[in-house]
């Protein structure tokens, strides 16, 4: 069996099984985000949310899955056929792709990767195309309109997110995640994370992601108000249900980032208490909380305000401030506190 | 065959065959959309050869914001191809006398080149050990630190064309209403509106 497990076959399927692995829990972690979701936002507004299907409502994202796959698939005459049935899968495949390099525990990482943030970044500025192709392919001016507002969108933010995601790299010294989880690893527990050093950036960082994702109040490629659903218009069944799904997951990712960023991944906020997975998915659920009370509580954005606020605001603070901390991380100021090479890299 | 083989036409065959498929598309977006598949096939490529920092780059630079302009300014295009075809045939002729004398002057280029005297060793110098360094931190220390001057300068070169370009493409219209935001996020609500106690039967 270790004999096996070491040839080249054996290599393969373990880390076959690896990957089934992180996309099981990623797939069952999107049932309950779904539901937690709706949950949320119906506690906000004082309604009961789904309560029918199961127990409290807790099988009703499956009961909703199930309907999407059995469901007719509409396909309207005059679409673009393959870049059509593309679009849906494109922006899922990417969703779950971008998993690969999160490492979730010491070593429980699919592929530990020298260049993983990089390869986050990468994976997530392709979402794009899912919303650009579905668009297009659609041949119909609503879809369009939205698929436009998108692109524009998601370059526009991408570029804050990587000069936040510069910062974080310069105050490391590597762009493994891994490392810059262990660069922010302490004696003081929570005060040791890149939170307290990059602290403008946590909101930045945060505000740039719901608008990455598409998420309420950046929703406007979707918005329903001027745009019907934006480009989701022509889809129904399985391809919508892929949409969502990879919506979901990027939303996922993206909580996921925040805590690997800024916020210690598996480390114990608390000296003494052990690490581990638990404080890693226990983050992201908070996070996660967060994007779902932001879409109950704050109004839609207005285009033109979006791509102010996008160029004019975040991109030039981001700008300064990956200056300022290439300062502060080379001269050392507070004891190397912006400075966390030898712990990290 | 290895299995560093088989990988390196896994991806050059889909290049290979995508960048047929960019030359030979009708449809302007779908050529785009193939342009996308090899820049990814290139991508991998790089992987192969361990340069895992030029890849992402590649990925993210020329797939995720390049191709995306690229893809935003031809799907709103409108493109009446027998206009096109019959504008071609005119300029066939040109077109083909341009490409051969370019194809001419290359291959006299190439052919007439030689390498200096030991250059391969002063690139060699230069160049730091790939096994002993992670490749992103190389290309820093040579970009960031070894020729800083020159990566500044290209930098500056960049930045002249970027402000030419506003500059062409820049009018100042004055016959537009402008929205002055930051006077929209001080208003005042207590300024902007007056509450009346309207009574009943008499109207203001």
């Amino acid at each position: 069996m270790g004999e096996f497990m070491n040839s080249g076959m054996g290599i393969i399927l373990t880390i076959a099984a690896q990957g089934l692995l992180v996309i099981a829990f990623v797939m069952i972690s999107l049932l309950f985000l779904v539901y937690g979701d709706r949950k949320i936002w119906a506690a906000v507004q004082l309604r009961r949310g789904p309560n029918v299907v199961g127990a409290f409502g807790l099988l009703q994202t499956v009961a909703d899955a199930a309907k999407y796959v059995f469901k007719e698939v509409v396909v309207p005459a005059g679409v673009d056929r393959p870049v059509f049935f593309l679009a849906p899968l494109v922006s899922f495949v990417l969703a779950v792709l971008a998993w690969a390099v999160i490492p979730f525990s010491p070593g429980w990482v699919l592929s530990d990767i020298n260049v993983a943030i990089l390869f986050v970044f990468a994976a997530s500025s392709l979402e794009v195309y899912g919303v650009i192709m579905g668009g297009w392919a659609s041949n119909s001016k609503y879809p369009f309109l939205g698929s436009l507002r998108s692109a524009a969108q998601m370059i526009s933010y991408e570029v804050s997110l990587g000069l936040i995601i510069i910062g974080i790299i310069i105050s490391t010294g590597s762009m493994n995640l891994s490392h810059i989880v262990e660069a922010q690893d302490g004696a003081f527990g929570l005060f040791n994370w890149y939170w307290l050093p990059h602290l403008p950036m946590v909101a930045l960082f945060f505000i740039s992601a719901l608008a990455e994702t598409n998420r309420p109040p950046f929703d406007l490629p979707e918005a329903e108000s001027e745009l019907v659903a934006g480009f989701q218009v022509e889809y129904s069944s399985t391809p919508f249900l892929l949409f969502m799904a990879g919506e979901y997951i990027a939303i996922f990712l993206m909580c996921a980032l925040m805590s690997l960023l800024f916020f210690g991944g598996w480390l114990s906020p608390i000296p003494g208490l052990p690490d581990g997975v638990f404080w890693m998915v226990a983050k992201m659920a908070f996070f996660f909380f967060l994007f779902a009370m932001v879409k109950a509580i704050v109004p839609r954005y207005r285009y033109d305000q979006l791509m102010r606020i996008g160029w004019k605001v975040f991109l030039p603070f981001s700008l300064g401030w990956v200056v300022l901390v290439a300062f502060l991380a080379k001269f050392e100021v507070f004891g190397g506190f912006w400075a966390r090479w030898a712990m990290g890299g | 065959m290895s299995v560093a083989d088989v990988a390196f036409y896994c991806f050059a065959v889909p290049a290979v065959f995508a960048a047929l498929m960019v030359v030979t598309q009708r449809n302007m977006v779908h050529a785009v959309l193939w342009l996308i598949l090899v820049f990814l096939s290139s991508a991998g490529m790089f992987v192969l050869l361990g340069a895992e920092f030029v890849a992402m780059l590649l990925v993210i630079v020329y797939v995720g914001a390049v191709a995306v302009l690229f893809l935003f300014v031809v799907m709103m295009l409108d493109v009446d191809f027998e206009a096109l075809k019959s504008e071609m045939v005119r300029y066939v002729p040109v077109a083909a006398l341009i490409g051969i004398v370019i194809l001419l002057q290359l291959s006299m280029g190439i052919g007439a080149w030689v390498t200096a005297e030991g250059a391969p060793a002063m690139r060699q110098a230069v160049t730091p050990d790939p096994s002993q360094i992670e490749n992103s931190r190389a290309l820093g220390l040579l970009i960031y630190d070894k020729y800083l001057y020159l990566f500044q300068t290209a930098g500056l070169i960049l930045l002249v064309a970027m402000v030419g370009a506003i500059l062409l493409t820049l009018r100042e219209r004055r016959d537009v209403k402008r929205q002055n935001v930051l006077a929209q996020m001080w208003r005042d609500p207590a300024k902007a509106m007056e509450l009346k106690d309207v009574k009943p039967g008499q109207g203001l």
